[in-house]
Formats: C-alpha cells, sequence, structure tokens
C-alpha cells in the first residue's frame, strides 16, 4: 500500500533532540558470549517464571530452564549451553538495586543448540498450536512493558476479531535504535512475523507505523513488504507518538477508552521487535534468547546495536562498547524520558531493555532542585494522555487518593512530558509513580483485608457448624440411650416368655415396671438436676429443674394410676384365682368390723344407730361365714408343731454356732461341744417331729453338703455365660452372630451341668 | 370557616400523612444491621488481633460506631485512622499503641523445633497456618495478617514474627521532596 494514509495527531507530546545517529553508524554487532548469564526469574509483567533447573544441571542453547508461573506469565530458556551454577537471589535491573531470584549458567563457550522444530508451512497449523509454540517460545513484548505476546495474542474479549493490527516501529524516545536497526536489517523477518499474527488474528488490515525521522527502515520495511496489504505509514516525529494508545490515535484516530485496552476497540499493537520473535519462535523454532540493544551515549566510544544475549551482564556490553568510566555519570536502562537508572552495573540484560544509556554528566546533566510549581499550564499542554499534570501533582503531594483517581492518574503512561517541559523542573513523573504506589498498596491491603474478613468469616462459620454437630450428636446419643432402655424393658419381658401366653395382668405389671422406673428416673435426673442448681444457680438451671419436677409429677402419676388400675401381682405365680375375691371379702369383713366397733362404743345409741349396728353385724356374720368357707380352716397350731417349731430353731441356731466356730477356725476341742449340742438339738428336733404327727418332710436335710468342685465350676461358668448373654441383649448394637455364640455357650453350660447332676446325684 | 382554621387544617392534614408515609417507610425500608458499622469494618484491616481491646475487628467497628476512639488499630496504623478519620468526620489522632505503626510481619514458624500441638491452628483467625496433631506446621505467608495471636499459644515458642520482606514486585517509587524542602547551601551545591 502507500503512504498516503490517512493520519491524525495526539494531543500535545514534545521534540526532544533524537540523539539517534551515534548508534546506528554500525550494523547490528553480536555482543561477545559471557562467562556467565545471569537470568532473573521475572522478565516481564505477570508472574515470575518457575525454574525447571537445578544447580549443576547441564542445560543446551535453548533449553526451557523456567516454566511459566501462571497464565500471565513466559517461560525462560538457556540463552547458551553450559551449567546451572546457582538458582537464587542476583542483581536485577530495578531502581532499588534490590536482588531477584534468578538462574545462573556459566557457559561452556560451545553454543550447543537443543533440536530446534522448525515450521515453514505455519500455516498447516491449527491457530492454538501457533499460539502454544509462541508461548512456549517465551516471547513477551520487545518495546517496553514486556506483556506476555501469546496472552496478549489470545485475550479477545466478546469473542470479537481483531479488525486492525497495528505494528508499533515509531521508536519515540530519544537515543533508542533497536527497533530502527532491526527494521533496517530484518525487514524480511520482520515481515514474516507480521504475516504469522496477522495469520493468527485475521484482521482486515495491518498497519506499521514508523516515524519519519528513520527514511532507512521505511525503506527496507515497504521494499519487504511488497505487494502485501499491509499499511507501512511514515509518521510524524513527535514523543511519545511510540505509545501504544498514541500510535493507535495517530493511524486510525481513535482513542482507547480510559482504563481500557486497545482490544476493547478491536485492535491490537505490537512491536517490531516481537514480530521478529515470532518469526523466530515459528519459522526457526528458536526461543526469544537475545534481543537487540541499543549501546549509546557520549561515555560510550563506540556507541552501537548488538544482540546480546538475555543475561548478559551490562558491564560486559559496556565494556563491549569502549566504555570509559570515568565519563560516566549514571547508567540508564531505557531511553532518557522513561528509563530507569541503574544502581548498580551488574545487572544482567532482560527481555524488557531496549537500550542502555551511558551519558556523561554534561550530556544528561543532573535535574537541578524542584521549585514550586507556578501554574503556567506547559505540563497540560504536552500531555499525550489529556490529564491535568499540574492538578495531579497537587493531589499526590496532599495524598488525595480520590481525586487522584477521578483526574484519571491511571490513564498516565508516565511518558516524562510533563516533567520535560516544566519549568520549576518538578519531578512529575515520580510524584504519579508514587501516588500510583501508594493507591495500589491501599488496594492491595483492602484487598488483603476483605479476604481475611471472609476467611475469618467462614472458619467462625465452620467452628459454629462444629458445635452444632457436636450438639445434635450429644442429643442422639442420649436419646438412643433411653431409647435403647425402653427396648430392653420391652424385650427383657418378651425373650423370657415366648412360650407363655402374655396374660393381661402380665402386660398390666410390664407396664406399671416400666412406669416406675420412668418415675424413679425422673426422680433421680431431677435431683441432680437440683444438686447442679444448688451449686450454680444459673436461669437455665432452673427452667430444667422446673421441667423435671413437672416430668417427675407426671411419671408418678401416670405410675399411680396404673397401680390403681391393678395392683401389682405378687411375687408368687402360683396364686389362687379367686385370691382377689377373698382378699375383698376380708377387707370389707375388717371394715365392717371398724364400723360395727365404732357404733358399739356409742354410748347412747338412737333407735336408728341401734338397727344400723344391727344391720352390720349381721352382713359382717354372713361374711365371716363365707370368708371362713373359702379360705382354708384356720391352722390350728398344736402343742407338737410348736415343739417342733422350736426344735427346728433350736438346730439352726446350734448349726450357725458351729459354723462359727468352723469359720473362727477353733480347734477340735472346742468345736466337739458345740457339735455335740448340734447333735442332740438334731435328735430333739426328730422327736419333735415325731410327736407333731406331721408328715416327715421329704427332705430333710440334716446338713449341707458341700457341693462337690465340677458343679461349682459348672455352676460359676453357668452364672458367668448368663451375665454375659445378658450384657450382650442390653447392648443395641450388639453383632447378632456374638448373641448367638453366647446363647449357645449357656445352653451348653446348662446342659453339661444338667448331665453333672445326674450323673452324680447325691448333690442333691 | 375562617382562612386561619382552613389553613391549620390544611397544614395539620399534611403533617398526618407526612408521617404516616415517613413511619410506612421506616418500617418497609428499614435497613438490616448497622450499615457504619459495616463501612468502618470495611476500612479495618481485618487482622483480628484484638490489639484494639477489643475481641476482633467487628466488634471494635460497632465500637467505633458507638463513639469509641478511631486511632486504636496498630495494624491498620495512620492510614486506617486517616480513612477512618475521612469517614466519620472526625479529627484524626495519632495512633494509641506503645510501638506506635510496625511494618507488616508474618509468621514464620521454625520448622525444626516444631512439635505439632495443633495450638497455634487453633489460633489463627483466618486459617493460615496448615498441619496435623503430631504433624509439622507451617505458616501459609500469604494468607497470614500478621496479627501474632499464634506466637503466645506456642508452647515451644518456635513463631518469630517477621517483617515481611522487600520485593522487586511489592517495591514502590517514594515521593520525592516537596519543592522547597532544600536549604539554601544545598540549593547551591545542587545548581
Amino acid at each position: 500500500m502507500s503512504d498516503r494514509q490517512r493520519l491524525w495527531d495526539f494531543h500535545g507530546g514534545i521534540h526532544p533532540p533524537s540523539c539517534k545517529a551515534q548508534s546506528t553508524r554500525t550494523p547490528i554487532q553480536r555482543a561477545p558470549l559471557p562467562r556467565r548469564l545471569v537470568l532473573p526469574l521475572s522478565q516481564h509483567v505477570g508472574s515470575p517464571a518457575e525454574p525447571l533447573v537445578e544447580v549443576g544441571q547441564r542445560v543446551l542453547k535453548g533449553q526451557p530452564i523456567a516454566a511459566a508461573g501462571s497464565l500471565v506469565s513466559a517461560p525462560l530458556h538457556a540463552p547458551t549451553s553450559g551449567s546451572v551454577s546457582f538458582v537464587g537471589p542476583q542483581p536485577y535491573p530495578h531502581v532499588s538495586g534490590m536482588l531477584a531470584p534468578a538462574i545462573v549458567i556459566d557457559s561452556d563457550g560451545r553454543e550447543e543448540w537443543i533440536d530446534l522444530e522448525p515450521c515453514v508451512d505455519y500455516r498447516a497449523l491449527a491457530p492454538e498450536v501457533l499460539l502454544e509454540k509462541i508461548r512456549q517460545a517465551g516471547i513477551s513484548g520487545l518495546g517496553g512493558a514486556g506483556f506476555p505476546t501469546a496472552v496478549k495474542l489470545a485475550a479477545r474479549p466478546h469473542d470479537e476479531k481483531i479488525h486492525t493490527l497495528i505494528v508499533n516501529g515509531a521508536e519515540c524516545e530519544p537515543y533508542i535504535t533497536a527497533d530502527d536497526v532491526l527494521m533496517r536489517e530484518r525487514a524480511a523477518e520482520l515481515v514474516s512475523g507480521i504475516e504469522i499474527i496477522a495469520h493468527l488474528l485475521g484482521p482486515e488490515r495491518v498497519l506499521i507505523g514508523i516515524e519519519d525521522d528513520k527514511p532507512e527502515a521505511i525503506a527496507a520495511v515497504r521494499t519487504a513488504v511488497g505487494e502485501r496489504p499491509y499499511a507501512v505509514c511514515a509518521i510524524p516525529t513527535k514523543y511519545p507518538s511510540g505509545g501504544e494508545r498514541q500510535l493507535i490515535q495517530v493511524l486510525t484516530g481513535v482513542e482507547v477508552p480510559s482504563g481500557g485496552l486497545p482490544t476493547d476497540i478491536d485492535m491490537l499493537c505490537q512491536n517490531v521487535g516481537t514480530c521478529v520473535a515470532v518469526h523466530d519462535a515459528v519459522i526457526l523454532g528458536r526461543p526469544l534468547i537475545s534481543r537487540i540493544v541499543t549501546l549509546t551515549g557520549e561515555a560510550l566510544a563506540r556507541p552501537m546495536n548488538v544482540e546480546a544475549l538475555l543475561g548478559t551482564p551490562v558491564s560486559e556490553l559496556l565494556s563491549f562498547a569502549g566504555l570509559e568510566p570515568g565519563k560516566l555519570d549514571r547508567l540508564i536502562m531505557g531511553g532518557p524520558m522513561m528509563g530507569i537508572t541503574l544502581p548498580a552495573m551488574d545487572v544482567p540484560l532482560i527481555k524488557t531493555s531496549n537500550c542502555l544509556l551511558a551519558p556523561t554528566r554534561s550530556e544528561l546533566p543532573p535535574p537541578p532542585p524542584a521549585l514550586p510549581c507556578i501554574r503556567c499550564g506547559a505540563c497540560s499542554d504536552v500531555c499525550p494522555a489529556s490529564l491535568l499534570p499540574q492538578q495531579l501533582h497537587y493531589f499526590a503531594l496532599g495524598h488525595e487518593h480520590e481525586q487522584l483517581r477521578r483526574h484519571d492518574l491511571f490513564d498516565c503512561i508516565e511518558c516524562g512530558a510533563c516533567a520535560y517541559v516544566c519549568p520549576s523542573n518538578l519531578p512529575l513523573v515520580q510524584y504519579y509513580r508514587a501516588a500510583k504506589a501508594e493507591i495500589r498498596e491501599l488496594e492491595h491491603r483492602q484487598q488483603k483485608a476483605e479476604h481475611s474478613r471472609q476467611r475469618f468469616e467462614s472458619r467462625q462459620e465452620r467452628l459454629r457448624k462444629a458445635e452444632e454437630l457436636k450438639e445434635a450428636e450429644r442429643r442422639a446419643r442420649t436419646e438412643r440411650a433411653t431409647r435403647v432402655k425402653a427396648s430392653q424393658a420391652e424385650s427383657a419381658s418378651v425373650p423370657h416368655q415366648p412360650n407363655t401366653v402374655a396374660s393381661v395382668p402380665d402386660k398390666l405389671a410390664e407396664r406399671q415396671k416400666k412406669l416406675k422406673i420412668e418415675a424413679s428416673m425422673a426422680q433421680v435426673a431431677l435431683k441432680k438436676a437440683e444438686k447442679q442448681l444448688a451449686l450454680h444457680a444459673t436461669a437455665e438451671l432452673e427452667i430444667q429443674v422446673r421441667d423435671l419436677r413437672e416430668t417427675a409429677e407426671a411419671a408418678r402419676k401416670a405410675l399411680e394410676a396404673a397401680m390403681q388400675e391393678a395392683p401389682p401381682p405378687l411375687p408368687s405365680a402360683a396364686q389362687p384365682a379367686d385370691d382377689a375375691v377373698l382378699k375383698k371379702a376380708k377387707i370389707e369383713a375388717a371394715m365392717l368390723r371398724v364400723q360395727v366397733r365404732k357404733l358399739e362404743k356409742l354410748e347412747q345409741p338412737s333407735a336408728e344407730q341401734a338397727a344400723e349396728l344391727e344391720r352390720l353385724r349381721d352382713q359382717l356374720a354372713v361374711i365371716d361365714r363365707t370368708l371362713a368357707a373359702q379360705s382354708p380352716a384356720p391352722v390350728v397350731r398344736s402343742e407338737g408343731e410348736e415343739a417342733l417349731k422350736k426344735a427346728k430353731i433350736e438346730l439352726a441356731l446350734r448349726r450357725s454356732e458351729l459354723k462359727k466356730a468352723e469359720r473362727a477356725g477353733t480347734d477340735e476341742v472346742e468345736r466337739a461341744p458345740l457339735r455335740a449340742a448340734l447333735a442332740s438339738a438334731e435328735q430333739a428336733l426328730h422327736a419333735a417331729e415325731e410327736a407333731s404327727g406331721k408328715p416327715a418332710p421329704q427332705l430333710v436335710r440334716i446338713d449341707k453338703r458341700p457341693i462337690d468342685e465340677t458343679s461349682r465350676a459348672l455352676k460359676t461358668e453357668l452364672a458367668y455365660a448368663r451375665a454375659d448373654l445378658h450384657r450382650l441383649e442390653r447392648k443395641v448394637d450388639t453383632d447378632p452372630a456374638a448373641l448367638d455364640a453366647a446363647r449357645a455357650r449357656l445352653a451348653d453350660i446348662e446342659h453339661r451341668l444338667q448331665a453333672h447332676t445326674e450323673a452324680d446325684p447325691k448333690g442333691d | 370557616m375562617s382562612p386561619v382554621l382552613t389553613a391549620v387544617l390544611a397544614l395539620l392534614l399534611l403533617c398526618l400523612v407526612c408521617g404516616a408515609l415517613l413511619g410506612y417507610a421506616a418500617v418497609r425500608f428499614r435497613g438490616e444491621g448497622n450499615p457504619i458499622a459495616e463501612r468502618i469494618n470495611a476500612l479495618l484491616p481485618q487482622t483480628q488481633c484484638g490489639q484494639c481491646g477489643y475481641p476482633g475487628c467487628k466488634p471494635y467497628a460497632e465500637a467505633i460506631a458507638g463513639g469509641d476512639k478511631i486511632n486504636k488499630c496498630p495494624p491498620g496504623g495512620e492510614a486506617t485512622i486517616q480513612a477512618l478519620a475521612g469517614l466519620l468526620d472526625v479529627v484524626p489522632e495519632p495512633l494509641d499503641a506503645p510501638e506506635g505503626e510496625r511494618p507488616p510481619r508474618v509468621a514464620y514458624i521454625r520448622e525444626a523445633e516444631c512439635i505439632g500441638c495443633t495450638k497455634c491452628l487453633q489460633a489463627c483467625p483466618v486459617d493460615a497456618i496448615v498441619g496435623a496433631a503430631r504433624q509439622m506446621h507451617t505458616v501459609i505467608a500469604a494468607e497470614c495478617t500478621g496479627c501474632d495471636l499464634c506466637v503466645e499459644p506456642c508452647p515451644v515458642d518456635c513463631i518469630d514474627m517477621l517483617p515481611l520482606a522487600g520485593t522487586v514486585q511489592n517495591w514502590k517509587w517514594e515521593q520525592p521532596l516537596p519543592p522547597g524542602r532544600l536549604v539554601a547551601s544545598d540549593r547551591e551545591q545542587a545548581v
């Protein structure tokens, strides 16, 4: 295309002396291979790379030595072959002079490449593959900020296509000529790189912007572009036309919105150096391991542009260019407008270093002391971002962050035009940088505080939930325990009478028993709570005690009701069925008797009372008769029986005496009379038995014969087995197998005991 | 009806209507919580360190909303005092802390000495310490707020509070000296 492309202008801008001629006299030189290369892991904006190599490891030229640390990051490659001698803090090109983590490679001088994967026909590759190639080559913007190129190429908001690709060859800053010589000497590679990017993005138009003070570069690029539909635009020389936003405005007349990116207006800007690096990465398969850097300034004998490996110490480059240390005033990395003063010369070259400026004191004198702002407004006139620098200056002085934001401090590109024109020599850019850093730090603190708050709150929430869970578990446990007790009370009756028909009184008795247990449990709980209350009286406990009292009362009432329904059955099961009737009759009789006695006591009974007495007496007589008929005849104890009883008591006494004596360990002499007494008592009993006329009891056990050892052991075992079984039955979560085993054991022992007693009946 | 009476009645009616409206709005659009305490809480550094004498940042925010002083937050320092003064429109006071403002710090566990008691884990208000019983613990530096609540419970005193190391990434430009701060002799020298 032609240079008849319409051009626009941006606001402000300055025309400082360009001072570019001295470094373009010679073609690009190759810097000598340094003995030691220092590769900081942080080579660009975005997160630092993460080392892949260890100390002592041999690396080949182009081998990846650090991987991208995050999405906005780029890998790092060994610029030459050699061995890794150190991984850790090393000097870093930064104003602060701080150290930063780096990989140090001692070169072996052999420059052995890894196997490269050249790709002639990149058009055959899928865009993702192409992008991955660029990503893996570790390319970041070589113009200045150094944003990872792959990220920039991949970022397409709203899925909209980039319609304009802008190639930045403006290079507006004084002294720097790296892009100029690159375009002159590597125009073909540049165009190839542009083609790759254009293939990737598919823009409608491609604009190459070059300042018109580089006629050779323009001519070279035009020749290389040839018939391709790329517009090579010679733009008027004005600082800072090389700024991304300014160049876009010059070439298209469109302004990038405040706080936005060129992609917001579907444009993308790439530096010429980056395009060449893309060409190298895709076509030759070479990662980014070197860059062209301008060595200039009056302190250098041979100002030039060199292609230097990344990691080359700055001091070596400067001595290659003939540094005269006596003349050097201060060393600047970057240009005189936006560059940074390096505190030391031992720092390495990184991907974003485009120029090393070694001026003499007279060439670039230190800024004179600042004077108060006179509000001349010159800064506003030159600001390419159309800001109000003096307002920003005042707000920065007063730390008025809100005002600074409102005046779009973050749209400032720190080009330094305002400070350049300031008649009071105010270091305006430093104010803005400091203010930006302050605001960013506050924001960071705010974010961290918010983050901490969230973490704190989620922790509190977690602790609360854990507490609740514990509480619920505790409740469930107590509930289960009560349930177990209840089910035990039920099951205790069930397995014991599976064969007997559960009679109504049985059930009643069961209920009564349960109620009794409940009532006593409630009572116990109440007592406990009362004791607690006595110890520490709290409102909660009081409420608890009240509740418990109510429960206990209710339980007691329920028990009473059940008891009234029917009296608890007597322990003996062999009660005659009419026992109740008999009892009732007896009670009636007793009551009648009382009434009769009362009436009898009256001294002067009235006629009615006398009649009543008569009636009652009759009733009593009737009841007495029935009672006599029903109950067995009253036992009339004969003399003989009395004697028998006495004899029995006597025998028991003697026996216990003898036992006591035996237990006391007395000797035979003492025991003999006791034994004799026992024998005589026995005799007396026999005599009494005979005298009483009662049939002799079937079993007359004169003395308790000690049971033999085996049956004792068996009985003990039986008791243990029974206890075990009971315990197992009491538990809810008993393994049925264990329960069965216990039952079998019990049955077995019972069987054995029975067999033993049958075989040896003398125990009975 | 006299015009005075009419006017009085009209005004009375107006008052009643407005009162009813306001009353309705007060019920209908009632805001939850204490909005000013929330805003104060947003300005506090959320270290939950308790150096203000309250058990956490939120209680202190509520106390400030209730009239307490704004200068009791050492981790927040001057910046927080300024922000609070701006929010509440009160005069900023110097920080009420014996050691003054301290640079941000981060807890560091000397791992060789850690016995794995988990006491510091329970003390950390932001769960920034990882570890388990009888396992070594370590601090997630990025999550640590530097509140030093973990230092006290450690039975073997293996936790140090280290000043946050400056890096190239978090380095920040200093504001230049304001013009006119140079004494005359310096100025002559500089020129």
